[in-house]
């Protein structure tokens, strides 16, 4: 125990043992549940995602963290046999409500997949593409619109002498950053990552994770990892979500030096898992 | 060495000379075949049979104009019709239906009309459509081709619309994009050479079916352009041509074929070209 709270305040810097100041809450589930069929996935979850916060998910696989962030943009809606009970706000809109116009949802919150998913057209129409649904725009008010959506993406530097290149001609890290760009563009007010790093190499991992702690100035984020360490340098809050169920959420600090469930501090010690 | 390894070793070597041996009959054919064609066409391809219609019996003057331009009008309608309602429905089978019972019904169906022998659906349109409308006609024989292009068209646009990766729709409709555009702006992009490869390979399909046109645009010795009379077509007059007596037909007849399977080919080349452009990528 001692030999990890060494570790992990060497990875997050100094760790003042001091709560966080609450945020005003940007996403509340109350009693929430998820169903796959007959399989019941999530059970009776309980949490804020705190605006302007970076909050983690962990847990083992199947544990159903990826399930309860693709509830927050309706993302399960898309198959059939797949629902959700409960409550769950955004600000003051119920997300599972419905008659919610699932489109005009997503546009607020944002998500990011595990593998790079850009569009098959050029880097330039990636991010326009999106701003497009929205917005009528003129061509110089889009250029701006796509330079600054690929500054917050870190990527401009690197693609503004190649913006009608191909999008799939990048590296996997930059075609993720290209994604972030992309989700970013439409202005969300959440982005959800889903272990946007699994599929990069560290350098790249350290710029996406960089990046999300800059996005945090501006979005409320949820990100997905299974890789403790991330969580640790990321993040404001974390959950540890075991079998469906939300076991323990708290100060990213305190999950990881002084977790109060004995399941928690098993996991991050790397008993199971 | 390993006798477990030698023997392997042994066995590997008789299946790839089996493997070779079974390529090279195939490709011997294949050879034998363009050989022979171009053979006898290439001597009687001049301007002429490019510049006048089908000749009357006895003549040795004249060409496959009616039938090259009947040929080529009849394929483009056919595939005109089929084609985009074979995109629709194969889009449907894989977007919309993904999840439907009605999905592996429709698609059993359309598999059992994908083998369904030409001749069959020339019947059939014998039946629905020359019979009530009184003659035979060019637009018949049009129907008769999107019939036969519709299931090759949706067997490919679900195939390719398949191969579309289901996170790349998700991040789509993360965006905020409506299910329609999700399909129209990203899957076909995402898909669009695999598509335009099936609709190339449904043309190259009908350009050279005989079977379905006997019965429905049937043959016209005179150059026409009338969807409602009977229509000149190359599969037809080869047919016609190579059993008739005169020489002089047949050495058309084979002109005609070489004519048609070098459509056939480019066409096939061209949706190589397309799918190899789709890999790379």
């Amino acid at each position: 125990m001692t030999d990890l709270s060494v570790s992990v305040s060497s990875a997050s810097g100094p760790a003042p043992q001091v709560p966080l100041p609450e945020a005003a809450p940007k996403v509340t589930a109350r009693g929430l549940n998820f169903y796959y069929g007959e399989h019941h996935a999530l059970k009776n979850i309980n949490l804020t995602l705190g605006t302007n916060r970076v909050t983690a998910f962990i847990g083992p696989s199947g544990c159903g963290k990826s399930t309860l962030l693709r509830i927050f943009n309706r993302m399960y809606d898309l198959y059939p046999g797949q629902r959700a009970t409960g409550q769950l706000l955004l600000d003051q809109t119920n997300i599972l409500d419905p008659k919610l116009d699932l489109n005009l949802l997503r546009a607020r919150v944002g998500m990011v997949f595990q593998k790079p998913t850009p569009f098959p057209m050029t880097i330039y129409e990636n991010i326009a593409f999106g701003i497009r649904l929205y917005e009528k725009i003129s061509k110089s008010e889009m250029d701006g619109r796509v330079e600054k959506a690929l500054r917050g993406g870190a990527l401009w530097n690197e693609v503004k002498d190649k913006l009608n290149a191909s999008g799939l001609s990048l590296s996997g890290g930059q075609q993720q950053r290209l994604c972030i760009a992309r989700t970013v563009a439409v202005r969300p007010e959440v982005i959800l990552f889903d272990e946007p790093c699994s599929a990069l190499d560290p350098i790249s991992t350290a710029k996406i994770e960089e990046l999300i702690q800059e996005l945090a100035e501006d979005y409320t984020i949820a990100i997905v990892t299974h890789n403790m360490q991330q969580a640790a340098r990321v993040s404001d809050k974390t959950a540890f979500m075991y079998l469906g169920e939300l076991i323990e959420f708290d100060d990213t600090n305190k999950i990881f030096t002084s977790p109060s469930d004995r399941r928690t501090q098993d996991y991050i010690t790397g008993r199971f898992g | 060495m390993n006798p477990i390894y030698a023997s392997r070793r042994r066995k590997n070597v008789v299946i790839k000379f089996l493997c070779l041996c079974a390529a090279a009959f195939g490709v011997t054919w294949l050879a034998l075949i363009l050989f022979t064609l171009f053979y006898n066409g290439l001597t009687g391809l001049s301007l002429q049979v490019f510049a006048q219609d089908t000749p009357p019996p006895g003549s040795t003057e004249g060409g496959l104009r009616n039938a090259i331009v009947g040929s080529i009008i009849m394929t483009v309608i056919g595939v005109g019709i089929g084609a985009p309602l074979g995109l629709f429905a194969g889009t449907y089978l894989a977007e919309y239906g993904k999840h439907d019972k009605l999905t592996s019904v429709i698609r059993f169906i359309n598999d059992i009309l994908l083998s369904a022998p030409s001749i069959i659906i020339g019947l059939f349109i014998y039946g629905a459509i020359v019979v009530p409308m009184g003659g035979f006609s060019a637009f018949a024989g049009c129907l008769a081709l999107a019939v036969i292009v519709i299931p090759v068209v949706v067997r490919t646009t679900e195939d390719m619309l398949g191969l579309v990766p289901n996170p790349l729709r998700e991040a789509a409709s993360a965006l905020g994009l409506p299910r329609s555009l999700v399909i129209r702006r990203i899957a076909y992009r995402a898909a669009r050479s695999g598509l335009i490869t099936g609709v190339l390979l449904a043309t190259a399909r009908v350009a050279g079916e005989t079977a379905p046109l006997l019965f429905t645009a049937l043959s016209n010795q005179f150059f026409s352009l009338n969807l409602t009379k009977t229509m000149a077509n190359l599969p037809v007059t080869i047919n016609n041509f190579v059993q008739s007596p005169y020489a002089y037909w047949k050495e058309l007849a084979w002109s005609g074929a070489l004519l048609i399977t070098l459509t056939v080919l480019a066409l096939n080349i061209g949706a190589r070209i397309l799918g190899a452009e789709r890999t790379s990528k």
